[in-house]
């Protein structure tokens, strides 16, 4: 499929993930976002490329006991433990405030074993309002599931297969950076029929509060985000894309428009704002408009030129 | 309920004794959207390091558009906060979260500790300004001592409402804490009490309260990334056994709702 001129439009900051069209190359990450409402009167929602709002499992989750988060050096550590209202409230609850934007959402979901993934895509298919399903399979911060999910090529294949058929909807599976060789996990998802993959997930770590001789999380371990992941991220991005023909959505540490471009010239396709949002609410929208200009200043045909563009000596 | 960002200029910066700065920071919308019990989140500096914004209370706002924030000390990001100067600007992110419910019909009894009395003014203008009579209501300011206590007492002894004060060491008002004074209160039956301190100070407050049959409304403090319900980490747990996101549910509970484990 050709992208056709749109002398209105410009300049052109389309992309396009599978058959999915995103009129810029910026999404928000799933649990940076809750489920978008939350920025409406801070952010145009309807200006990003794309919305994933918090990952859904199949029942509602409390989630982990206090205290969940943890600043670290340049970053941050959490262990919320994938609270969210189950995939029944998320329809009747949060869709029809999200079905308003006329932004692409999609909708993130996890599970503890391949038949939940399987019935949430089921269930999500056939809601109106939904653009892609992105495939949590890297979450750190449950004892189930998750990140074993993620950490093996194979269950990781299946995990993609089963969700693929059944939907028809474009699927994006997320990445666990808490592996050895990532790019095994690209090439096993690839295979196994994923439309996209984005990565990275947080990085696995933990704090120690020395007063208390305690862990600072109750959950001892969390997921470690923020620019301190940055360089990490990008690194991953570029293997994988050298690994996969699939498009990638490139997550980790993104809070500016340079940040933005330097994932995209790694070989990211679009990217993902995380933690980022929760300290400059507006950072999506930022990074929209920081990507306008930039493309109109460097006079590029379109952001697609900057895809994989690296240059090496 | 709107929410705003602004770059703020520091006003004044005062440094009010060896523990507490209070800041006047101008920031037309959050001033004119505030009320009592809300919040603002505050970036300490430019860098990407301390990365989160931090959380204050709003102590009081001003019609010209200007709020007060009250800290100490505690950490990194503080520490940063602790050296701006006036004419600077701070990113101040707000108002956030749900405030304190003021029954005009009631009578009302606030209750602040320490860094806990920040919210305590707003709330208690907002009082004065609001009641048509303000003849039984009471505030107990608690603090380590006088030093702490008497830069913020003129504020609250100004307004047509008794103040009563307690410091650990007695220095000034009564020697013992702000919860041994409200023992000492026979407050109306339908007194509402308001409080905000140290988590052992509340729960004693809200012990006395549920004893008495008394509506106690708690100011919480965790600590946060987001402050707007989308980073899910402050939860603090309900008596329900469920949780509760001190964020966007609070940070003002009615002490009833939460688990206290007393």
């Amino acid at each position: 499929m050709e992208y056709i001129e749109d002398k209105d439009h410009l300049p052109d900051l389309r992309v396009r993930i599978g058959a999915l069209e995103l009129r810029n190359p910026v999404l928000t990450a799933s649990g940076t976002f809750g489920y978008a409402r939350e920025f409406a009167n801070l952010v145009n929602l309807h200006r990003l490329g794309g919305v994933i709002v918090k990952g859904i499992s199949l029942l509602p989750r409390h989630g982990n006991p206090p205290p969940r988060i943890i600043e670290t050096a340049c970053g941050m550590l959490n262990a919320i433990g994938l609270e969210n209202v189950g995939v029944d409230r998320f329809i009747t609850e949060k869709m029809p405030f999200l079905e308003g934007i006329s932004s692409p959402i999609i909708v993130n979901i996890l599970g503890d074993s391949i038949e939940e993934y399987r019935q949430l895509s089921e269930k999500l298919d056939v809601v109106p309002g939904i653009s892609a399903i992105e495939v949590n399979i890297s979450c750190p911060n449950v004892k189930k599931g998750g990140v074993a999910f993620g950490s093996d090529p194979q269950m990781a294949a299946a995990v993609t297969k089963a969700v693929k058929e059944n939907t028809s909807l474009p699927v994006i599976v997320k990445l666990s950076p808490n592996v050895s060789d990532i790019t095994e996990i690209a090439r096993a998802v690839e295979q196994a029929g994923a439309d996209s993959v984005s990565l990275i997930n947080t990085l696995i770590g933990m704090a120690v509060n020395l007063r208390t001789k305690r862990p600072h999380l109750a959950n001892v371990i969390g997921g470690l985000s923020g620019p301190a992941i940055k360089p990490i991220a990008l690194r991953m991005v570029y293997q994988v894309a050298g690994a996969v023909s699939i498009p990638i959505i490139g997550i980790g540490g993104i809070e500016s428009t340079e940040d933005a471009l330097e994932f995209m010239l790694a070989g990211a396709t679009a990217v993902q704002i995380g933690t980022a949002n929760f300290v400059n609410p507006r950072a999506s929208e930022e990074v929209v408009e920081g990507l306008h200009d930039y493309v109109i200043r460097e006079n590029l045909y379109s952001v697609r030129d900057m895809i994989g563009a690296l240059e090496r000596s | 309920m709107s929410q705003y960002q602004e770059n703020a200029t520091i006003i004044r910066f005062e440094q009010l004794s060896n523990f507490n700065i209070r800041l006047t920071l101008q920031t037309e919308e959050i001033a004119a959207a505030a009320r009592p019990g809300q919040f603002v989140m505050i970036r300490a500096g430019r860098s990407k390091d301390p990365l989160l914004r931090r959380p204050f209370s709003i102590h009081q706002t001003s019609s010209s558009g200007r709020i007060q924030i009250l800290f100490k000390v505690t950490g990194r990001g503080t520490g940063l906060m602790a050296h701006c100067k006036e004419g600077e600007t701070l990113s101040v992110f707000g108002p956030l979260g749900r405030g304190f419910h003021i029954d005009t019909g009631k009578a009302a009894c606030l209750v602040g500790g320490g860094l806990g009395i920040a919210p305590m003014l707003f709330l208690a203008k907002r009082i004065c300004r609001t009641k048509k009579s303000t003849m039984t209501d009471m505030i107990i300011l608690g603090g380590k001592n006088r030093a702490e206590i008497e830069p913020l007492f003129n504020d609250f002894h100004y307004l047509d409402i008794g103040v009563m004060v307690s410091t650990d060491d007695g220095s000034m008002g009564l020697h013992g804490t702000a919860t041994d004074v409200l023992k000492t209160l026979d407050l109306p039956s339908d007194c509402t009490v308001y409080t905000c301190g140290p988590e052992p100070m509340m729960k004693e407050v809200f012990r006395q309260c549920h004893k008495k049959k008394l509506e106690c409304q708690v100011s919480i403090e965790s600590f946060m990334a987001c402050g707007m319900g989308a980073c899910l980490g402050c939860n603090v747990e309900a008596r329900d056994g469920g949780y509760v996101h001190v964020c966007s549910d609070g940070p003002v509970f009615n002490a009833e709702d939460l688990a206290w484990n007393i």
